[in-house]
């Protein structure tokens, strides 16, 4: 008799396997391996995210440019529409400051979540391929947005600068909060990936619900001012982390906002909260990545 | 008796039963939207192999045949650990490289950063990576096109890249899915004597091919895979001869 055939009962081969001392294959590592593992393979994350860059960017003939025409153009347009249509008494003041800061930060929060949601299953050649710890594909789109927001936040400061908002020392604050808020949108990618792998069909949702997010941020209305009968809702709007970046980003650079204590706990705390609830989501299900 | 043979297992294969989920399109009459067609009755799971085990030694080079769709690949992928099993489990003595005929990494990118990429992505840092780059593309014979996005190679180019950045790492548990099949005579011989290479120091090759040629050429033992099920496993004429003689 063989070995082979000797050890065909299931209880044989996997004591056979322990005794020669034979690892489990693609086991779940314990979430603390899991973390050191996926941080010594970071540079694969960043790789990945500045060879994105430039692929993508290859592709157009302005190149790197879109990256800041994008939002640019983006705000020209909900400028010009909301400019018509909105009333000049309901207009906030600095209308013009207030809506690019408000567009190019909710840019930094939509692309991390459209693209960090698709970051496993638009990867499956990679994940299907070669063993790594999937973590680092949320964190590779979130990293690419991360750089491409470099440029974006400059474009943004000079706009406002150029509408004839003073400069301050508060707009240092800027890059504190974008980094916090880098965070939140990480642990959101982290849950969003996972969920599209369950849910197929939450890729067509998306655009619906960042739109929704969209115009309930207050992204070309001051919230303050149309809920201003509303306490409950105004609270509750005011729950919402990528409101509140939005708001302690204006509050730095655009007379006329301020900001609270509130604003920062709320900030802090749901980056804090979502990055623990995302990396733990979504290593539960690191075994799952790639069976379809 | 497993105390009477002395060789040193190096993958352990333990009654894997493996299952694919499948997003099935819609049904091409009727398809209207209805109530019904909320639920996700285009899902549904595909059993691609059943109750699988066997033992890999030091030095065994394994041929894995069958017909199209046998669940050759899936078996190699769980193998790697690229996909877990629902039922039973793999163990293996280091981590197996698998090499596939799709690992293309980014199709859009250069094969230089193909090959940085697929470094890092075998554990390496960068500077690692630097110092093998010489080598790597040197194994691949391709230095004129090592700048030209990847999905501009043809698929015996791509076939020798991805070839020179898996064996770049010394892995002991070799998986080939039938990577070697596109590449000309010269890439044959170049990637037959890793092979061996790796064999006589104690490694485990796995060899999926339908060039019964190249089985025979390279293995000593193959493993015939039929509907997800394990034929046969034994000598490769037998094992080879029984497959044809049912083909
Ligand atoms: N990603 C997938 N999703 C759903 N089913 C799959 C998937 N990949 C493979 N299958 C199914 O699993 C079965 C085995 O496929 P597999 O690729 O392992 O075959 P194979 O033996 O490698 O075939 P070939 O000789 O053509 O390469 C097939 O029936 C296939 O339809
Ligand atoms: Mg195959």
């Amino acid at each position: 008799m063989t070995v082979r055939e000797e050890h065909l009962t299931t209880e044989g081969l996997s004591a056979y396997a322990e005794q020669a001392g034979l690892e489990r294959v693609g086991a779940r590592p314990k979430l603390r391996r899991y973390i050191v593992e996926a941080w010594r393979r970071r540079e694969l994350a960043a790789t990945l995210a500045s060879y994105r860059i430039h692929a993508a960017m290859g592709q157009n003939r302005l190149g790197l440019v879109w990256i800041v025409l994008r939002p640019t153009l983006l705000a020209l347009m909900f400028g010009t529409i909301f400019f018509v249509i909105l009333p000049n008494s309901s207009r906030p003041d600095n209308f013009l400051p207030f809506l690019v800061v408000g567009v190019f930060v909710f840019e930094f929060f939509s692309a991390s979540l459209g693209q960090g949601a698709r970051s496993i299953i638009n990867n499956q050649g990679l994940v299907r391929s070669l063993n790594f710890p999937r973590i680092l594909m949320p964190m590779a789109t979130v990293l690419q947005r991360v750089f491409e927001i470099i440029p974006v936040a400059i474009t943004m400061m000079v706009i406002v600068a150029l509408s004839g908002e003073p400069i301050t020392w508060n707009w240092l604050l800027v890059p504190v909060v974008l980094a916090i808020m880098a965070v939140f949108n990480f642990g959101i990618a982290l849950i969003f990936a996972r969920l599209t792998v369950h849910l197929r069909d939450l890729t067509q949702v998306l655009p619906l619900l960042t739109r929704l997010m969209f115009y309930s941020t207050g992204i070309f209305y001051s919230i303050e001012a149309v809920l201003a009968d509303r306490p409950d809702l105004l609270a509750l709007a005011r729950l919402n982390p990528v409101y509140d970046y939005i708001a302690l980003v204006r509050a730095q650079i655009v007379t006329g906002n301020s900001q609270t204590m509130e604003m920062w706990i709320v900030a802090v705390a749901a980056a804090l909260l979502c990055f623990i609830i995302g990396v733990i989501f979504f290593w539960r299900a690191e075994e799952r990545y790639g069976r379809d | 008796m497993a105390a009477t043979d002395t060789r040193t297992p190096t993958v352990v294969v333990d009654g894997i039963d493996v299952e694919y989920r499948v997003f099935a399109s819609g049904k091409a009459a009727g398809n209207q939207m209805s109530l019904a067609s909320l639920k996700p009755k285009g899902v549904s799971t595909y059993r691609a192999l059943h109750d699988i085990s066997f033992v890999a030694h030091e030095g065994e080079s394994i041929g894995v045949i069958g017909h199209n769709g046998s669940g050759k690949s899936t078996l190699m992928r769980s193998v790697a650990g690229l996909i877990s099993p629902v039922k039973g489990a793999v163990y293996a003595s280091s981590r197996p490289a698998l090499l596939g005929v799709n690992a293309a990494l980014l199709p859009n990118l250069s094969g230089a950063r193909n090959v940085m990429l697929g470094g890092l992505a075998l554990g390496y840092s960068k500077a690692e990576v630097e110092e093998m780059y010489e080598d790597i593309v040197e194994f691949s014979g391709i230095r004129d096109f090592i700048d030209m996005p990847m999905k501009t190679y043809s698929s015996g180019m791509s076939a020798r890249l991805r070839f020179a950045i898996a064996i770049s790492r010394a892995h002991q548990i070799l998986l080939i899915d039938e990577a070697l099949a596109v590449g000309d005579k010269d890439f044959r011989q170049k990637s037959q004597e890793r092979i061996r290479q790796l064999r006589d120091t104690a490694g485990t090759v796995f060899l999926v091919s339908h060039s019964m040629k190249s089985i025979r050429d390279v293995c000593d033992r193959v493993l015939w895979i039929d509907h997800g099920r394990l034929m046969m496993d034994g000598d490769p004429d037998e094992v080879i001869a029984a497959y044809e003689g049912k083909a």
